[in-house]
């Protein structure tokens, strides 16, 4: 099955959810115009990333009585749809929100389950943490979603391998750093590696969209990609520029790398499941 | 069996501090125009001392926002070298700058005047700071922000005058070491008298700022980088065949003038206090 990706690399607005929307809907208008399927936007692509005080003013309830979320999923009836987002529940908390639209319905929203409080990161202050890594299935497929640091992990991203998704989308809000003597940042080196060495490793497709633009001087340095079950880069390079770029991609991949290369066939999850039983009922810790 | 010693030095600080000039330009030149969108202005205005700083800014906001937008002003002083107004011309010429010299003796020599024992120092931050007044009453002028000139050298070892210098509206080259800058500077092909000449505060004759500082910017720069950069512990760093007085000498410099480069205290007694707990970026105007 071929599948034509979309991948929004934007300059959302800190805080401006209202422009932001516009920016998502001319986007959608776009990729639509250009054939795409499955048009995939960064990390909190409604509301910039480091919110910080404003996380109550920008935050939204993921239904249709939600006016800004009511206009996302019309618009999904044009395309399949990711956007990111602050989530409020019931209870006044907040999520690092990514939410699966489509044909007017939400597929599915992943929580941000690692929030990095670290460095230059400070998301725990003011997000809680998901609690949930789940695939879901979609009109192409199984698909995982996660978010920035969480597929800096490598456990959340097998997760998703194993609970069925051939197609992992990453979406990101990744600050440039780490300028050297090399022609990428290290940051972008390490990303690209990491996700390249998912695709490798799964037999997967891997979609990486990452925003572009500054905040408080940190520099957002785009990169949004596309790896196949190869592990070949199919979309890569497009560096620090607002852009949306499109790809096709041809699903059947999957069964033919596997064929190859039977991974997932081989892969002995109750081996692990047992292994990491007997470690986390050791006494002492070993982390 | 052939024995093969593959050699390296285990780390190599002069060659790390190397950088990628092509990404340093697009991430910088890209900062200076998006501060400017954020503040809603097209233009700069940037002190021009003919030193190596402010012609690497003025290069980079001439890039950013084109060499029409951006006010150069030469504030001599009586005691100024020539040749640092003529370099400071040179790369006005070279840029096609707009420009404006505005001499500072007869705002300072009246108050120098008042205190026949001032010494050097305190005439030097008199000097900066009227300065100062001159690029900000441009700043109402011209319409356009000022342009911050200082490195990460002088920034970290408090090698500035606080509400002189280091009074500016942004800090595009703030993260490059001097080091850093001259490589930069030879890639943007600035006038080469102004790359290869030493570095000076030039507020008396024949003052170099590695005179004064006791050391050379490309020692300093090794120390910095790995202890800032790379988290080395001062033992780690003599490890690596520094001096330790040296870098002892280096790293109490680093800390005593730590307070030049956070914003003043606030003494907390509410709730919610600005610089506490009232979070906000600088980029959110919420226009």
């Amino acid at each position: 099955m071929r599948l034509m990706l979309g991948l929004a690399q934007l300059y959302p607005k800190i805080g401006d959810v209202a422009a932001n929307l516009h920016k998502h809907l001319e986007a959608v208008e776009q990729a639509a115009n250009a054939g795409v399927d499955l048009l995939i936007f960064p990390e909190l692509s409604m509301t910039g990333y480091q919110v910080q005080d404003l996380v109550p003013e920008v935050a939204i309830e993921a239904t249709a009585d939600d006016p800004v979320y009511a206009r996302l999923l019309d618009a999904s009836h044009m395309l399949d749809l990711v956007v990111g987002f602050v989530q409020r529940d019931v209870r006044q908390r907040y999520f690092v929100a990514q939410a699966y639209l489509s044909a007017g319905t939400t597929v599915h929203v992943h929580h941000k389950v690692y929030l990095p409080t670290y460095g230059m990161f400070d998301e725990a202050r003011y997000f809680d943490q998901g609690e949930e890594v789940r695939a879901f299935d979609t009109r192409f497929g199984r698909v995982g979603m996660l978010i920035c640091e969480d597929f800096w992990h490598m456990s959340p991203p097998y997760i998703l391998w194993m609970d069925g998704a051939d197609l992992l989308i990453f979406s990101s809000a990744s600050p440039g750093r780490g300028l050297d003597g090399s022609e990428r940042l290290s940051e972008s080196r390490w990303v690209e590696q990491v996700n390249q060495a998912y695709g490798s490793a799964f037999t997967n497709y891997v979609v990486h969209v990452n925003r572009v633009g500054y905040e408080d001087g940190k520099a957002f340095w785009g990169g949004s990609s596309v790896v196949d079950p190869n592990g070949n880069f199919l979309v890569r390079g497009f560096y620090f520029d607002e852009v949306l770029l499109t790809r096709e991609i041809d699903l059947n991949q999957v069964r033919r790398t596997r064929a190859r290369l039977p991974l997932l066939r081989d892969e002995r999850p109750a081996l692990i499941q047992r292994e990491l039983t007997r470690i986390l009922s050791k006494d002492e810790h070993t982390r | 069996m052939n024995l093969i010693p593959v050699n390296g030095k285990v780390v190599d600080p002069a060659e790390r501090l190397s950088i990628n000039t092509d990404i340093a330009r697009k991430m910088l030149s890209g900062f200076i125009k998006d501060q400017m969108d954020k503040a809603g202005m097209t233009r700069a205005v940037i002190g021009l001392s003919g030193g190596i700083d402010s012609a690497l800014s003025a290069y980079l906001a001439a890039q950013a926002l084109g060499p029409q937008n951006v006010l150069a002003v030469r504030m001599p002083y009586r005691t100024s070298a020539q040749d640092s107004l003529d370099d400071a011309q040179r790369i006005i010429d070279a840029l096609g700058l707009q420009s404006l010299t505005v001499p500072i003796t007869d705002m300072a020599d009246p108050l120098i005047a008042q205190f026949p024992d001032l010494n050097s120092i305190r005439k030097g931050d008199i000097m900066a700071r009227l300065r100062m007044i001159v690029l900000y009453d441009q700043s109402a002028a011209f319409g356009g922000l000022v342009v911050g000139t200082s490195n990460k050298t002088e920034m970290l070892l408090g090698y500035s005058t606080i509400y002189g210098d280091s009074g500016v509206a942004l800090h595009p080259i703030a993260d490059l070491y001097k080091t850093q800058v001259r490589q930069l500077s030879a890639a943007l092909e600035i006038p080469h008298s102004v790359q290869t000449k030493p570095p000076s505060a030039d507020l008396w004759e024949g003052q170099t700022d590695e005179g004064e500082l006791g050391f050379t910017y490309a020692e300093v720069d090794k120390v910095l980088f790995m202890m800032v950069d790379e988290r080395y512990t001062i033992d780690d760093v003599v490890a690596e065949g520094f001096e330790r007085a040296f870098v002892e000498k280096v790293w109490r410099r680093v800390k005593i003038n730590h307070f030049k480069r956070t914003m003043p205290n606030v003494a907390k007694v509410s709730r919610r206090s600005i610089g506490h707990d009232w979070l906000y970026l600088r980029d959110y105007t919420g226009r």
